[in-house]
């Protein structure tokens, strides 16, 4: 396949590998911002192929794992209504809840439905005027131009029972917060490739500045990974703060202006709470109040009903790339895909089941620092 | 959710006021809109994520990277690991 095949090649990865290699000359911490890049990683074993010298951190770049309880509790109430037909991307269905998840919910009678396009759920919604269609809009910035697609579309046809609930978080914001935290070891960053193919890099040369952090954007191939790894190693090595693209032919520096335009007409800023980490002040996109009518949160007056998350899952030192998964005591044990006590081991951009699929089930020491 | 492929796109429509089109993922079509990508070609590359076009591939950068990792491969073939 054409962009892509070319971009597994195996010895061209070892050659860029061998590189870095060459290069580096101290230890370096980076860290991966996207889920979609652990499990690269991971699943092409490249953790494991690049000198000791780099170490990998893993991000919160996955908008499941991050998604409050209290929102996935909100949804669970809301699918299990009987007037509601409730659409989600797939990798939802078994994110829990507290005590639930949307899977059981549909077993027990909700009409709950995997989509694959927020159109789709528009669609259902015109094809079934006596329901409510309620779609779980998740996602960073690289989702957030189809999820407002769906409500401009829902509102030029007219239609009045349509909603979305809303989730979303931004790049930036949790960049700033990882690197504001007094624990923080990461030194330089791979940014996300599809989140910069819609939102350009402008964003990160501020960032990148304030704490002295070099950036790249990378991609999610193999080659695009090595590549993106060897760009921050250059960069660490010459003591360059720049921000690099590893990804040029997707990713421009002003990124996608339609997209972006059509964020800023439907979505606003906002404070955020990512599950796992805490509130971040305004990293998050919420509905403008001009589209409240496609708003579920005020569509639909549901409580919250709000456990406590387990006390063994780490998912929010892991999603600040402080610990990894198999330092984790219920990792593989009681805490496995079947049975997942977090978001991060069921989505399937989630570290712990990227580690948990391909194998690095071994306890590992504490990294010294 | 950054779970995004290159698509080749085939045939290009109207449907339901949106710019659609019929893309090519080396064998298996599905449709995607491309409203945000509205300069995008039939036989030219996009990067699709849940049913959108939301970045043109451009072959120059592609052919400039690959040419790129090519070369600091074949040093390393002509020297030897290091």
């Amino acid at each position: 396949m054409k962009y892509v095949t070319e971009y597994r090649d195996a010895a061209l990865v070892k050659g860029v590998i061998e590189e870095i290699r060459r290069t580096v000359t101290r230890p370096w911490t980076m860290m991966e911002i996207c889920g979609g890049q652990t499990h690269a990683i991971v699943r092409h074993g490249l953790d494991q192929l690049l000198p000791a010298e780099i170490e990998l951190v893993h991000g919160p770049g996955c908008p499941v794992c991050v998604t409050p309880l209290e929102l996935i509790d909100k949804a669970l109430a809301i699918a299990a209504r009987p007037d509601v037909i409730f659409c989600s991307y797939g990798d939802m269905l078994r994110v829990p809840g507290s005590g639930r998840d949307l899977f059981s919910v549909k077993a027990q009678g909700g009409d709950v439905r995997v989509v694959y396009s927020p159109l789709d759920a528009v669609q259902i919604a015109q094809q079934n005027p006596d329901k409510q269609v309620v779609f779980f809009a998740i996602g960073f910035e690289t989702t957030a131009p189809p999820n407002v697609m769906s409500v401009l579309q829902a509102q030029r046809l007219g239609l009045k029972n349509y909603s979305i609930l809303v989730s979303h978080v931004r790049v930036p914001p949790a960049i700033n917060a990882i690197l504001s935290s007094p624990e923080n070891r990461v030194q330089g960053f791979l940014l996300a490739g599809h989140v910069s193919a819609v939102m350009g890099y402008w964003e990160y040369p501020s960032l990148a500045k304030k704490f002295n952090v070099p950036m790249v954007v990378t991609g999610f191939e193999p080659l695009d990974i090595a590549n993106g790894i060897l760009q921050t190693v250059q960069l660490l090595e010459a003591n360059k703060v720049e921000i690099g693209n590893a990804y040029s032919r997707a990713v421009t520096f002003e990124g996608n202006q339609p997209a972006q335009k059509t964020i800023g007409q439907v979505f606003m800023e906002c404070d955020r709470k990512w599950r796992g980490i805490g509130m971040i002040p305004m990293s998050g996109w919420c509905l403008r109040p001009e589209f409240d009518q496609f708003n579920a949160e005020k569509r639909f007056d549901v409580e919250a009903i709000t456990a406590d998350e387990s006390p063994l899952c780490i998912a929010g030192q892991i999603l600040q790339g402080l610990k990894k998964p198999n330092q984790c005591s219920a990792f593989g044990t009681i805490c496995h895909p079947e049975h997942p006590l977090g978001a991060t081991m069921v989505s399937s951009e989630g570290a712990c089941a990227a580690y948990y699929k391909y194998g690095r089930v071994e306890m590992k020491d504490s990294v010294p620092s | 959710m950054c779970l995004a492929v290159p698509g080749k796109i085939v045939e290009i429509y109207e449907k339901g006021g949106l710019k659609m089109a019929q893309v090519d993922f080396g064998g298996i079509f599905r449709e995607a809109c491309l409203d945000y990508v509205p300069e995008a070609e039939v036989n030219e590359y996009c990067v699709i994520h849940v049913g959108f076009a939301i970045s043109l591939l451009s072959e120059k950068e592609a052919m400039e990277t690959l040419d790129l990792l090519k070369e600091i491969s074949n040093i390393e073939t002509e020297l030897g690991p290091g």
